[in-house]
């Protein structure tokens, strides 16, 4: 189905996107609906983007269920090994 | 470029069989991952199967000249498409198609997943001969509350729906469920409104998607058979 379920995130953050450039990006959309690639019929679906440089201006993932709950993790283990000074 | 019902000129993509004959007309709606090469794919069928056939870029407005993907994470982003829009669009659509000059000024509708229930949506609300309902979520059953994109059902609606309804369904879906489809087909008959339902085995949400893990070749080929037929019947001059 599509699911219409889409959450968002304010962001603040650079990443590597459309031929190979960096920009900053302020917004995440997460949702969990349709892939557009993935070979699997729903996909967690990440969009990074900075929508005042244009709907191109974005970093997409689409992730397994499974994978997407593993790269939470990750990241919640990453932030959470960091020195709290660095935080 | 063709003009909505609301004054603006949104993009669409038109395919139309050789030769200057009067036939049938379709509009093609697009699901929710957009304006992209499968829905084109299948606009293009709709003129091999004799009709001109209109797919709108029911995006243009969010994202003008993006990638179909891009164009559909920036509509998602801000909201999606409210269904007043959607019916300008489509309808702008159905002039567009009847007035080239070879149409018989009869215009259907498709659409496939989200499209589905903006198909039935379009019926309900505009001059339509027949429209196709290829497995719909939220014609019947609630949306959760906490959608952030707020979609309503379509149940007040159905009482003033204006088209004969073809509904194709995978009985493995469970958006929209066989429970939500029964619950439309009793709607339907207690408005005394015209319509033919096929439900598949074997076959979830998506079975047409020919590029996706969830397409079904027997059900999809059965599939086109009844939406040929269907618009053999309700698309004659």
């Amino acid at each position: 189905m599509c699911t219409y379920a889409t959450m968002t995130a304010a962001i603040d953050g650079s990443a590597k996107g459309p031929n190979g450039s960096w920009f900053h990006v302020t917004n995440a959309v997460a949702y969990f609906d349709h892939p557009v690639h993935a070979m699997a019929e729903h996909t967690l679906n990440l969009d990074f983007t900075d929508p005042s440089r244009g709907p191109s201006a974005r970093v997409a993932l689409e992730l397994s269920a499974d994978s997407a709950r593993e790269l939470v993790a990750a990241i919640q283990a990453a932030l959470a090994s960091a020195p709290d000074e660095l935080r | 470029m063709l003009a909505s019902s609301g004054g603006e000129e949104i993009q669409g993509y038109l395919a139309q069989p050789h030769g200057d004959n009067a036939r049938g007309s379709v509009v093609v709606i697009h699901h929710m991952p957009g304006y992209d090469r499968a829905t084109k794919e299948i606009t293009r069928r709709f003129a091999e199967l004799g009709y001109n056939a209109l797919c709108p870029n029911l995006y243009w407005r969010d994202a003008p000249d993006a990638s179909p993907d891009d164009a559909a994470a920036a509509c998602r982003a801000k909201g999606g498409v409210p269904d007043s829009r959607l019916i300008d669009d489509v309808g702008g659509a159905a002039d567009y198609l009847r007035s080239l000059p070879t149409s018989n000024g009869k215009v259907a509708t498709i659409g496939y997943c989200s499209g589905g229930r903006q198909s039935v949506l379009a019926a309900c609300n505009l001059d339509i001969d027949a429209a196709v309902d290829c497995y719909g979520a939220y014609v019947t059953g609630t949306p959760r509350a906490d959608f952030p994109i707020k979609i309503t059902n379509l149940v007040d609606q159905l009482p003033a729906l204006r088209a004969p309804l073809l509904g194709l369904f995978g009985n493995e879906d469970r958006y929209p469920s066989p429970a939500e489809v029964d619950e439309l087909e009793k709607i339907l008959q207690d408005n005394n409104k015209p319509y033919e339902f096929h439900r598949y085995d074997d076959a979830g949400h998506a079975f047409f998607a020919v590029d996706r893990p969830a397409y079904r070749v027997a059900a999809a080929n059965d599939g086109w058979e009844r939406i040929a037929d269907f618009y053999r019947r309700y698309l004659a001059g």
